[in-house]
């Protein structure tokens, strides 16, 4: 053969593999609004950048036939590419072959880019959309996951992995991106459970459709699986690649950093805040009128919205935001919300992202249901977060700042670095309406008008206790700002952290309550 | 700057807030008193065997009922000595989770 014949033969093999499943299936893929697996790494990735590997590798199966069985690829699509030029490892599956199931190969090729993406600590980007275990592959498809899941863990808090949702993900495979930063959803693509409906149905007799029982809309806002939510695959491959340039490209990095831009006019921080401490307000308004061009990526925002989270810059570097959200449900720490910010925290912390905390809490949500499902334990994991982070932490004290939701929100007491407070905070052990029902009990009810007392008795704590002075007397605070000097102060405190060291006492691991 | 769309309120330390609630806030369960003297199925299933009549006198822990869920047969036992008031149930019903199966009573 000459070497344009072995050229010709060569882009054959490559154009042969590149059919995936075949035309049929391809346009079934297309016409439920999901692009091909190479196509949608192509969407992500820089233009020219996508190098595919092991597209000649075969299945394995032998059993019930399928020996005979050619699979492109085996239903999997490996390579590197870059992303607004920063490397990154992707997997894509391909649910025109035999439904993107798993077998031994497909696990093999999946294990062999996450292997290279820890080797060159880069961050890893899988697509997943696969009917799940090859079943003709028996306990070897199993072994293939338990291969994923095992490397998932040893990558986690080395490089960042992304996972993308686009089709269904179900049984075992859901634990891949469970073990995962972050996980992308798309409505009506994305469909994530660990028991379908079918099985349900015919167990339990309970009836529901896929996308009731798992699909975008579902993870993005009840289970908090996932941690952002699109309409599209479009706006999903644009989300990607967005958090991408907030991230570094593993932990002994920083994130890129950018021409620093100042926030827009539009956001008058000063006027943001209604002064009557129970009317709400948009947290993310105050974000954006600190962060460089009032940039705001949040993540998660459509569960436990009583906290926000996400990245902003400031000075050109990537910041966590943690803020409470008066908006919703008063912007109260419950279950939900110390699971969502705590995971972020340590995130930050994993990732060398400083933190920065906007605290307007009236402390922990009421309730049977709450105590029932554990807040003490998922409360619990808000502080641990904190403590544990030795990333610079700082903290603006906005309103409220109540009780063991005080301590909670990054106070001088879990090591924060900085502690702001705006004139209009209110620090104490709890409200003044629930402080003087119990200081005053007494005149309360022996009182003529016992209402009017009441009123009255409020007022004297409001007055003396819900202010930041109590706290700044005592050296909690650091310093009492005025509003419109908030972003001022934040890039003076960012940058004297900027080389800071800590070091905890060495240990194995610690034992977060999870 | 106040909100324009519908307000909640929420209560925390006898101060109430003016906010909105979240789809999960307003599915909540509210919590009620279980009562004792009933047995409800706390997984949905199959009644394979009812071991017991309306009437009769049961001691603790004998088995009343046979419940069968995720392909094992549950042992459903009373919780105290007591009489059998009422059985809602039959065999072979299929049964949602919290069905009430017995309602019965203590006895001395």
């Amino acid at each position: 053969m000459s070497l344009k014949r072995n050229i010709l033969d060569l882009r054959k093999r490559k154009d042969e593999v590149r059919k995936g499943g075949g035309d049929e299936a391809m346009e079934k893929q297309v016409a439920m609004g999901k692009l091909s697996a190479r196509d949608r790494i192509l969407a992500i990735v820089d233009e020219g950048s996508f190098h595919e590997y092991d597209m000649f590798v075969e299945h394995a199966g032998t059993d019930f036939d399928m020996g005979t069985k050619v699979l492109a690829g085996d239903g999997v699509v490996i390579g590197t590419g870059t992303i607004y030029g920063s490397p990154v490892c992707l997997f894509a599956q391909d649910f025109t072959v035999a439904g993107g199931s798993l077998g031994l190969s497909h696990a093999r090729k999946i294990t062999k880019i996450m292997d290279h993406a820890l080797k060159m600590r880069v961050p890893l980007i899988g697509i997943n959309d696969s009917g799940g275990a090859r079943i003709q592959e028996g306990v070897n498809s199993l072994a293939g996951y338990g291969e994923i899941f095992f490397r998932n863990t040893l990558s986690s808090g080395v490089i960042p992995q992304i996972s993308v949702i686009l089709g269904p993900c179900a049984g075992g495979a859901v634990y891949s991106p469970a073990l995962t930063d972050f996980v992308f959803v798309v409505e009506n693509i994305s469909k994530m459970f660990i028991t379908g409906p079918a099985v349900i149905k015919s167990v339990l007799g309970e009836d529901i459709s896929m996308e009731a029982l798992g699909g975008a809309r579902v993870h993005a806002e009840i289970t908090g699986n996932a941690h952002f939510f699109a309409l599209s695959e479009k706006e999903c491959f644009e989300q990607i690649k967005t958090l991408i340039t907030y991230i570094p490209w593993n932990n002994t990095q920083k994130a890129k950093t950018f021409p620093v831009k100042e926030p827009k006019s539009k956001y008058k921080i000063q006027n943001i805040v209604p002064a009557d401490a129970r009317l709400p307000y948009d947290i993310r308004e105050i974000i954006k009128s600190i962060t460089d061009g009032s940039e705001f990526f949040e993540i998660m925002e459509l569960f436990a919205a009583n906290i926000v989270i996400g990245f902003g810059r400031m000075n050109g570097e990537t910041i966590g935001f943690v803020a409470n959200q008066p908006k919703v449900l008063a912007g109260v720490l419950d279950c939900d919300s110390s699971d969502k910010a705590a995971r972020f925290i340590r995130y930050c912390n994993a990732f060398n992202i400083p933190i920065i905390t906007l605290e307007d809490m009236p402390g922990y949500l009421p309730g049977v249901d709450q105590e029932h499902a554990g807040v003490i334990r998922h409360g619990a994991k808000i502080l641990y977060a904190y403590s544990e982070a030795t990333v610079p932490k700082i903290t603006v004290i906005i309103r409220k700042a109540y009780g063991g939701g005080y301590i909670a929100m990054n106070s001088r007491h879990l090591r924060a670095d900085f502690v702001f407070a705006w004139p209009t905070a209110e620090i104490a052990v709890m409200g003044p309406e629930g402080a003087a029902n119990i200081v005053f009990r007494k005149e309360i009810s022996e009182a003529a008008d016992p209402d009017a007392m009441r009123q009255q008795k409020i007022q004297e704590y409001k007055e003396k206790f819900a202010n930041p002075y109590v706290a700044a007397s005592k050296g909690y605070i650091d310093e009492v700002i005025e509003p419109q000097e908030t972003r001022k102060i934040l890039l003076h405190a960012l940058k004297i952290s900027a080389s800071k060291d800590v070091q905890g006492p060495s240990k194995k691991h610690g034992l977060p309550p999870f | 700057m106040a909100e324009q769309e519908k307000t909640q309120i929420i209560i925390v330390h006898s101060a109430k807030y003016q906010t909105t609630y979240n789809k999960k806030y307003e599915n909540r369960k509210v919590w009620a008193e279980p009562n004792h003297n009933h047995i409800n199925s706390y997984i949905p299933g199959t009644i394979i065997d009812i071991l017991v009549k309306e009437g009769q006198k049961v001691a603790a822990g004998q088995s009343i009922l046979i419940l069968e869920a995720m392909k094992m047969f549950n042992d459903v036992k009373m919780p105290f000595k007591g009489k059998i008031l009422k059985v809602n149930v039959e065999k072979g019903q299929k049964i949602p989770k919290n069905f009430l199966i017995i309602e019965i009573e203590p006895a001395d």
